[in-house]
């Protein structure tokens, strides 16, 4: 199908872009990369009264490494992050996820801020910001707002973004991107939206000190599994003890059905991710 | 009322004007306003790959961007790919496998095959699946789309 109608429009400064948002009557709507909210619109899931294209602002593009932080545009896109070597430097996480995210086609346009906006509970970027310890910077006309990645996802597509803000870039500590990772996700075909997914960083791992276990598709939005990550601390991968502690933690957490599966399902294939994670952060 | 915005656009080497309804997405654009119909509209949200084509360099899905958003950009087609023989090599060696039965992923096919190769992709069949994996082909079963491509990779790098 074919959008419905809708006004457009493109502003050349975010000083514009805010303006538009703050006087605007009825729903507009930021595009990015429109990877998901063009579909959503051919489908008539979204029919916004206007489109406001990000595409020209180029104070959101560009990866900087700051004051201690790896610092992404709102606008860069999937493309740029895998050819930036500040990023395979500093957060190779992000390099180990790329892959999974769609298409090449599809990671020429999508955009990481696009991707945080839409909160999809399924995609991998908002479980990375979780991992990563993120903040993510948002502005509108009434000022600048820093919010961490884990106050920053609160449902079903649904977050901490007011209707007159928009997200300007996205801070990564470096010190909590260390070289101690893993990425694992189960699709039914690449590419596809995961069945679920897990991104871990840690600290130290000789034992594992400093977990962040963020799991995606799992729930209404991306979660960090804090039992997870609290049965673990401290111990060492290959601790049988630790790791039915682990895996009772996961028990614990309240999955939700989706097309793909059901919550026990969900619930099974988390254990199974989780072992192989941690192998591959240990190796 | 339907909104219409003038855009400026360098189609296949050759800029031009046009004035577009906002809500046009840019493969429909290509098709109906330009004759170009190469590019083919299978899906239309974004999971077929049959309308990609090149926007400044790079690989697009033509259904999930609107021709207003191609306003000061540069789009090529299979029709550019063809005319400037860049596709050439994998043209012939998608005839010479067999890499297309009734032919309608073959444009979005053969874009993407070529930023592959063009991105120095490796002659690896494991790769050039990853890479053509957002491209849907409902005749082949694949193995000659990806036979053609690991032909010609590998003809490059035996020069």
């Amino acid at each position: 199908m074919k959008a419905a109608e809708f006004d457009y429009a493109k502003p050349r400064t975010v000083d514009e872009a805010l303006a538009i948002l703050a006087s605007h009557e009825g729903e507009v709507r930021p595009i990015a990369g429109g990877q998901s909210l063009m579909p959503m619109m051919n489908f008539r899931l979204a029919q916004p009264d206007m489109l406001m294209d990000l595409n020209a602002l180029e104070e959101l593009q560009g990866i900087r490494d700051e004051g201690g932080f790896i610092i992404i545009g709102a606008m860069t896109r999937y493309r740029e992050l895998e050819c930036s070597e500040l990023i395979a430097a500093h957060i190779p996480l992000i390099c180990a996820a790329l892959p999974h995210i769609a298409h090449a086609a599809i990671r020429n346009r999508g955009t990481i801020g696009g991707s945080i906006a839409l909160a999809d509970p399924a995609a991998e970027m908002p479980a990375l910001m979780l991992a990563l310890e993120a903040t993510i910077t948002v502005v509108s006309s009434r000022g600048v707002r820093r919010i961490l990645a884990d106050e920053f996802f609160l449902g079903l597509y649904e977050t901490a973004l007011a209707d007159d803000e928009i997200i300007t870039e996205i801070h990564v500590p470096r010190s909590k991107a260390p070289a101690h990772f893993a990425f694992c996700e189960l699709a039914r075909r690449h590419g596809d939206y995961a069945i679920v997914g897990i991104a871990i960083t840690a600290q130290e791992i000789m034992p594992m000190r400093g977990l962040r276990v963020a799991l995606f598709s799992v729930s209404d939005r991306p979660v960090r599994a804090v039992a997870i990550e609290q049965a673990l601390e401290n111990t060492s991968v290959g601790d049988a003890g630790a790791m039915k502690l682990a895996v009772q933690a996961i028990g614990s957490m309240a999955f939700q059905d989706d097309l793909n599966a059901t919550d026990k399902t969900k619930l099974h294939l988390v254990g199974v991710l989780l072992k192989r994670a941690l192998t591959e952060l240990c190796t | 009322m339907t909104a219409i915005e003038e855009i400026n656009l360098t189609v296949n080497g050759e800029r031009s004007t046009h004035r577009v309804p906002v809500r046009m997405n840019l493969v429909d654009f290509l098709r109906n306003e330009l004759g170009l119909t190469g590019s083919h509209v299978g899906c239309e949200h974004g999971v077929c790959g049959a309308c990609t084509v090149e926007v400044n360099g790079a690989c697009v899905r033509g259904c999930l961007m609107l021709a207003v958003q191609a306003d000061g950009l540069e789009v090529t087609t299979i029709e550019g790919l063809t005319a400037s023989g860049r596709a050439g090599a994998l043209q012939a060696a998608f005839h010479r496998r067999n890499s297309l039965q009734c032919g309608f992923c073959t444009p979005g096919m053969l874009a993407s095959a070529l930023e592959y190769c063009e991105r120095g992709g490796a002659a690896d069949r494991a790769a050039i699946r990853e890479h053509i994996a957002g491209n849907y082909c409902r005749c082949t079963g694949y193995q000659s789309i990806v036979d053609a491509i690991y032909e010609v990779i590998a003809a490059e790098e035996a020069q």
